[in-house]
């Protein structure tokens, strides 16, 4: 059963994400990340981490994308136009471009390699999903700067976005 | 998987809740209008079968002839697929909702089920989250319609729904605080029993403030009167489902009624004590309870909004930001502060 | 075939190369930032596969920081993809090719 779900999610979660970077809409790209997204929660919550799962929704699912689909909607941004002929091509078109497929080709190649080394090792059968609570008190006692910290890096994020974005006068 | 009476039990409730869900849509269509009505003093429906009651099931038949137009330049996969998203999100906050006791269906069952649809143990976070994956039915259904006035509603009802998910989200997190866990049933269960034998051990009474930002949060989230400018038929047309006729028109009424229940129902969950009654009804029936404290919200959410004069959109969202939020924040610390110095 | 390890590992490779993919490819500044959303989730999940593995809390922990820095990231990024926008009217990153303007 738990394979079944596994297949489906991963599935879904290549899909979305292979159509995220292939197609020119950009509201469809924002759109299908957020599939993606509640494909890869799915997998969070076959992880036994319910607790990261639901989090990964309201954070990146519910705000972040939201704060994409805003910019997207007040810039208005274009549909891309499809590239044709020599530029079509994904090794053909500028240096960069083709230097890049060829780089992402052997990425996956020796991502795969390496993940080739080690056999396939079982997942311990009886894991205890850690509690929320475990995962407060281990947060707030061991990692308590790293928190803090992140709590002003959010502020001077906000501030540093109003700026930028601010009309010049 | 063998087919047990407990996976007939699960999936019974699943049915169950999905139309009583429906159900309770159509109860709230004729009791907005009646009630409407007899706070302005007037009849109301009356004609369509005794007392009007059957007006839910004319609007209905009403609304499935009508024609389904669809703007030419609309963006066809994200203008049908906004009204779905809306209602999904809608009636998937519900799954973990619990509406009673555990209770063995009258000894049918040989172990007793949670009554809700999926008890995890991180509701709460759960409901949280599905409500936020509710504005993209509202924002995608103000840019699909490729109309000046849905995208105008659709950009405003957005970011009042975010805008107040915040002081949301802060109220339910004083009661978890009060309470020692996430799960919706748990918290239920730590309001039974009374003080002094009279005053029941509701969180509404340790929490008065907590409830009051709540409210007003749920109602600003169901974008509900009187924080309905983005909708208000007056302002923007009709905001972000102008171009929405026949069935997905319905469905954003769907979704947004539903959206009502939900937050009601977590209210009484959190504060009204769940499915605990002045007296104890006969085990099996507790949901009886639920449903009326539900209804009385219900009531309320309509009374306000017939009677309360609506937010102009830069006051609704100055009060979400600069008093509303400040408020839950502050209700936060006071509650910590007395959890952890007062061990309440 | 019960999931391993190996399988939420190889996953997350996967994702991680299509997100490098969209931030090499495509000429638009919105789908290379969505790009290293994809990217960032990959991590992620090779987290969460590994706290999994080693059965700490650990891992939940730090995707959980991982989560918020993407947050902070996401807004300053588009924050300048608007300054940008309001520049030059266009989000193609080629136009950009001046340290000045």
């Amino acid at each position: 059963m738990e394979s079944v779900f596994f297949w489906v999610f991963a599935t879904v979660a290549v899909a979305a994400s292979l159509l995220v970077i292939g197609q020119r809409n950009p509201m469809h790209s924002v759109m299908l990340l957020i599939v993606s997204f509640c494909a890869l929660s799915g997998l969070y919550v076959l992880l036994e981490a319910p607790f990261i799962a639901v989090i990964q929704i309201i954070i990146y699912a519910g705000a972040i994308m939201v704060l994409f689909l805003f910019v997207v909607m007040l810039l208005n941004v274009p549909t891309e136009e499809a590239p044709t002929g020599y530029h079509a091509r994904l090794l053909g078109g500028a240096g960069p471009r083709r230097f890049g497929a060829v780089l992402s080709v052997v990425l996956v190649l020796e991502l795969a390699w390496a993940l080739s080394t080690m056999r396939g090792t079982p997942l311990p059968g009886d894991a205890v999903a850690p509690t929320v609570r475990e995962i407060g008190i281990r947060l707030f006692r061991e990692h308590g700067f790293a928190f803090e910290a992140t709590s002003v890096l959010i502020l001077v994020a906000m501030v540093g976005a109003i700026i930028l974005a601010r009309r010049e006068k | 998987m063998t087919v047990s009476p407990t996976l007939i039990a699960h999936l019974g409730l699943i049915l169950v809740v999905f139309v009583a869900l429906q159900i309770s849509a159509a109860v709230l269509v004729y009791m907005e209008r009646k009630v409407a009505a007899l706070i302005q003093q007037r009849y109301g429906p009356y004609l369509v079968g005794p007392r009007g009651l059957l007006q839910p099931l004319a609007d209905i038949i009403k609304l499935i002839f009508k024609e389904e137009l669809r703007p030419r330049s609309a963006d066809t996969l994200l203008f049908y697929a906004a009204p779905v998203l809306a209602a999904t999100a809608a009636f998937a906050a519900f799954a973990v909702v619990p509406f009673g006791a555990e209770t063995t269906l009258f000894g049918l069952l040989d172990e007793p089920i949670a009554l809700a649809v999926a008890d995890v143990n991180v509701g709460l976070l759960v409901i949280f989250a599905i409500t936020s994956m509710g504005v993209y039915g509202i924002v995608l259904a103000g840019w699909a319609s490729n109309s000046k006035y849905s995208l105008l509603g659709g950009l405003r009802s957005s970011a009042q729904m975010i805008s107040y998910e915040l002081s949301y989200g802060l109220s339910f997190a004083a009661v978890i605080m009060m309470a020692g866990s996430l799960s919706l049933r748990e918290i239920v269960d730590g309001q039974e029993g009374y003080w002094f034998g009279v005053i029941p051990r509701w969180y509404l009474f340790l929490q008065p403030v907590g409830f009051l930002v709540y409210l007003i949060a749920g109602v600003a989230e169901t974008n509900r009167a009187p924080f309905d400018f983005p909708e208000a038929e007056q302002e923007l047309v009709a905001g972000y489902h102008t171009e929405y006729s026949s069935m997905s028109f319905a469905l954003f009424f769907l979704a947004e009624y539903i959206n009502m229940v939900t937050v009601s129902a977590v209210a009484v969950d959190l504060f009204l004590g769940g499915w605990h009654g002045p007296f104890p009804l006969p085990a099996g029936f507790e949901w009886i309870w639920f449903l009326a404290k539900v209804f009385v919200l219900l009531f309320f959410y309509i009374w306000m909004r017939w009677t309360l004069p609506r937010y102009r959109y830069d006051q609704l969202m100055a009060f979400g930001w600069k008093v509303l939020l400040p408020v839950a924040v502050l209700n936060l610390l006071v509650t910590a502060y007395l959890v952890l110095l007062g061990g309440w | 075939m019960e999931p391993t390890l190996n399988s939420y590992l190889v996953l997350s490779a996967v994702l991680f190369s299509i997100g490098t993919a969209g931030v090499f490819l495509r000429r638009n500044l919105i789908t290379i930032l969505l790009s290293v959303e994809i990217m960032l989730n990959a991590v992620n999940l090779t987290f969460v596969a590994a706290d999994r593995y080693l059965q700490s809390a650990d891992g939940q922990i730090i995707a959980f920081f991982v989560i918020t820095v993407a947050a902070a990231e996401a807004a300053v990024g588009l924050a300048i993809v608007i300054a940008l926008f309001r520049h030059k009217e266009t989000l193609s990153p080629d136009a950009f090719t001046s340290l000045k303007w």
